[in-house]
């Protein structure tokens, strides 16, 4: 690195010239895609591409024409994770107000039917809507909380100079890219990895370096030991490289067209993208959120965490158990039954594993259960790892075969996926927000806490409603669907099945409207404290310390 | 813990720590929950016992693929059971609406309470996840897919041709026996002028008793419909099942009733297409289904049909009253 006077930057070095060849590379692929490309959705998708590794291009020189990147090892980098903080709340309003159209596409299919544009309809719109909320909100609060953690349990200044910046605007490129993908029609048609091809190399590319970024911070850290939330982080980015990798092995049918084919068929391709679609719930949504628990809740309840014993045997439980559960997303297909019994076997092993974080989340409030009558931050904690029990006990159940039969396909599968996604993973992320958004601008506290506890209510009674009617419409449905009459035949046709659940999926919609709604108070909160307005600074938590790392 | 004996410990349980500290976070030094290790380790026994049951392990190449378990259990064996009972439980009544059918007529049916259950079972089982998605779930159609349940019948309304419409679809080019014609597009292939094709609209609304407008040119009308339309609608536009043209006489409109539509129908020619369902469902099915829409109301019988073509001449003298 070369030594600039005032030894704060990097000035133009070797990183910068490797990220500026990867956007010139990048660049250079997306004009000959739009000039040449096979079919019209990569012409059109490839200007955008284009202008994307444009604007790298552009934000790079910007910055290394100032200086460089700011290297001052004294101090935290805690500008990325307000990056982080503001792309998480800006993609949690993008991904749930698209979730709430697409509720109200299936309760109300006339209405919300928009003719003069096609690519809004259901079809197009429900992966937005699915990696809007995981990957584009789930994903930041996941990289900016991790930058942050790593930092201040290792006590050292994250690692990379120019690349943690990649990794984040890189990711931020990979969402736009993938779900204007999903709009133009492009996908390759696997749950949660739809992007195609090229989206997925250049994940591929911020994945490492994410990877890279996280292992050296931890690797010149000043603390002996590495603390339970970096087990977690790095758990979670690990297996996500190896399911990302694999699931999406492909060749391109063109090298530069918006077609590939995978390398799997039949039902080994549906065993491979199951294995991939239950392990990210399990090491994105799971493990990882789990990393921010065990940061955050000791944190804010400033409680020790209650038992180091039980995170070592529950992580490395989870981390062997979880790997194998896939199966059960296939439960009564043409996959071998022999793979259904390990499937289902492996998921019921898996609730112990689950629950010790649980545990350990809620025993660490023992001697502080006051706060959750003081404390919406710490209400909202709590509450979201209630829900990860109950989640994490709804999903073994529904693993076993017997109820498999009756759950399968049904909206119990959508109830089930929310009260993990809204009540756990997405109270996990609000909670932590609220606790860095302070800590991070370095205010007092929230701009209002009576937006806090209106946002707690508005969402909690937006997830019950939520929950409620899926688990309602979901057995009904299962129930009509094997109906038979006293002669033999199917008592109700499908449509009939369709028809029965509308009063539910209006139940659906507007549950999704109230949690929503809590979102949008937040962002509001939010812009306010960022601005540094202050109305009611009735202190309920205790400051982050301003530490500074280890020299 | 040789050489610290004594950890800090949490001022609030008494409990030691481990000793480490990371961001001011600490860890209490807490067993494992005993219930938690309990279940944990019952999971692992029982899921150990299942595996011992059922088939659970991939086994080495000639060793019959995987293990059998104990019970040596086969959800594919147990689906091939249960569509057997199935079969067994269904297919003598199927065999028995077969043979009725073709000795007496579909109207035989009636005869038998059993029977008549069973048949409206079957086809409206059948009915409902192969023919609502287009007719409706009670048949009652909507614009461009007809309503069974009235006694207008494009193709026939027979048992017989409803069978036939059913088993080879209208103009499903795959099947070789598909009911097949087509109407000129007379506006989009400038067949006729637009005038001309008001002028016919109007006569057509006519047939059906409807009103038009007073300055409409109803001769004209009337000539086109003649040297156009009759061949297939017949001069008295009672249509021709057999052509599958649609009556104009009954203000039945598959394609929606007002000036517009009809306009608009002549206009671009539809070209209403329907499956083939035979080889997609099993012959007994198909009887069934035929004789539910049958059943539906509007179902002709022979006495019916001739009724209908002996009273035709006389309706048709008045332009169309719908019979």
């Amino acid at each position: 690195m070369t030594a600039v006077a005032a030894g704060k930057k990097t000035g133009f070095d070797y990183n910068a010239m490797a990220v500026l060849v990867i956007c010139i590379a990048g660049a250079v692929w997306a004009l000959l895609a739009a000039a040449i490309g096979a079919d019209a959705a990569m012409r059109t998708h490839a200007w955008l591409i284009l202008a994307g590794f444009l604007a790298g291009i552009a934000i790079l020189t910007g910055v290394y024409s100032n200086g460089g990147i700011d290297v001052d090892k004294r101090e935290y980098n805690e500008s990325i994770v307000r990056y982080g903080v503001i792309a998480s709340m800006f993609w949690a309003i993008v991904g749930m107000l698209v979730g709430v159209i697409i509720a109200s596409q299936l309760a109300w299919p006339t209405v919300f039917q928009f003719e003069a544009f096609p690519e809004l309809n259901f079809g197009r719109l429900r992966p937005v809507h699915t990696s809007g909320v995981i990957f584009a909100f789930g994903g930041n609060v996941l990289i900016a909380t991790s930058f942050y953690v790593v930092q201040r349990t290792s006590r050292v200044r994250l690692a990379g100079g120019v690349w943690p910046w990649f990794v984040f605007w890189g990711y931020q490129f990979f969402i736009v890219v993938a779900a204007t993908g999903y709009l133009l029609g492009i996908t390759q048609s696997k749950e949660y990895a739809e992007p195609e091809w090229y989206a997925d190399i250049w994940l591929t590319l911020v994945w490492v370096a994410y990877l890279l970024v996280f292992l050296v911070t931890l690797a010149r850290r000043k603390e002996p030991h590495i603390y339970v939330a970096n087990w977690f982080y790095l758990a979670f980015i690990v297996t996500i490289a190896l399911l990302h990798l694999i699931n999406n092995l492909a060749m391109p049918a063109d090298w530069f067209g918006s077609r590939s084919y995978s390398a799997f068929a039949g039902v080994q391709d549906a065993m491979t993208q199951w294995w991939y679609g239950h392990n990210a719930v399990g090491f994105f949504l799971t493990a990882g959120f789990l990393g921010i628990m065990y940061y955050f809740i000791p944190k804010r309840a400033e409680r020790p965490v209650f038992s180091y014993r039980l995170s070592i045997v529950h992580f490395w439980a989870l981390i062997f158990i979880y790997i194998w559960a896939g199966p059960h997303h296939l439960h009564y297909t043409a996959l071998p039954e022999w793979t259904q019994t390990l499937g289902m076997t492996f998921s019921i092993m898996l609730l112990m594993p689950s629950w010790g974080g649980m545990i350990n989340g809620l025993m660490t409030l023992s001697g502080a259960w006051d706060k959750l009558r003081t404390d919406p931050v710490i209400r909202m904690l709590v509450v979201s790892v209630a829900f990860y029990g109950m989640a994490t006990f709804e999903g073994p159940v529904m693993g076993i075969r017997a109820v498999n039969s009756l759950s399968h396909y049904t909206d119990w599968t959508i109830g089930h996926v929310h009260s993990g996604a809204l009540g756990w993973v997405g109270f996990i992320s609000f909670g932590a927000i609220y606790c860095l958004v302070p800590w991070l601008w370095k205010r007092k506290s929230m701009f209002s806490r009576a937006l806090i506890e209106w946002h707690f209510w508005l969402a909690t009674l937006g997830i019950l409603l939520y929950i409620t009617s899926m688990w309602v419409s979901g057995i009904m449905q299962g129930l009509m669907w094997r109906a038979y009459n006293e002669l033999g035949f199917l008592e109700y046709s499908f449509i009939e099945t369709v028809e029965a659940m509308q009063p539910y999926y209006i139940i659906r919609a507007a549950g999704g409207l109230l949690y929503l709604a809590g979102a949008l108070l937040m962002a509001w909160n939010v812009y306010k404290t960022i601005r540094g307005d202050v109305a009611d600074v009735e202190e309920v938590a205790a400051q982050q310390t301003l530490q500074k790392p280890a020299e | 813990m040789a050489e610290d004996e004594k950890m800090p410990g949490d001022d609030l349980t008494g409990i030691e720590t481990t000793g480490h500290e990371w961001d001011g976070i600490t860890e209490l030094d807490n067993p494992l929950p005993r219930w938690w290790l309990w279940i944990f380790y019952a999971s692992i026994i029982w899921s150990i016992g299942y595996m011992i049951f059922m088939p659970a392990w991939p086994a080495p190449p000639g060793f019959d693929g995987h293990t059998r378990g104990l019970r040596n259990h086969s959800e594919r064996a147990n689906v091939a059971v249960a569509m057997s009972e199935l079969d067994a439980r269904r297919g003598p009544m199927f065999a028995e609406l077969q043979r009725v059918v073709d000795e007496g007529g579909v109207t035989a049916i009636l005869d038998d309470g059993d029977l008549l259950n069973f048949t409206l079972a079957a086809g409206r089982s059948a009915f409902g996840d192969n023919c609502a998605t287009c007719h409706g779930v009670g048949g009652g159609g909507t614009i461009g897919y007809p309503n069974l349940r009235d006694d207008d019948w494009i193709w026939g309304g027979s048992y017989d041709a409803i069978r036939h419409t059913i088993v080879a679809g209208i103009r499903w080019e795959d099947h070789p026996e598909t009911r097949f014609s087509q109407m000129p597009a007379f506006g989009r292939d400038g067949l006729l002028s637009r005038q001309e094709i008001s002028a016919v609209t109007d006569y057509v609304m006519t047939l059906s008793s409807l009103t038009v407008s007073a300055d409409a040119d109803l001769a004209l009308g009337r000539e086109i419909f003649d040297t156009q339309c009759a061949s297939c609608h017949m001069a008295d536009g009672r249509g021709d099942t057999s052509q599958g043209a649609p009556n104009l006489t009954n203000n039945i409109w598959l394609y929606g009733g007002s000036r517009e539509q009809i306009q608009a129908s002549i206009h671009r020619g539809p070209y209403g297409a329907m499956p083939a369902w035979e080889n997609r469902l099993p012959e007994p099915v198909i009887t069934a289904l035929a004789a539910y829409v049958y059943l539906l109301g509007g179902g002709e019988t022979l006495a019916s049909i001739e009724e209908a073509s002996l009273a035709a001449p006389l309706a048709g003298q008045q332009t169309g009253q719908p019979g």
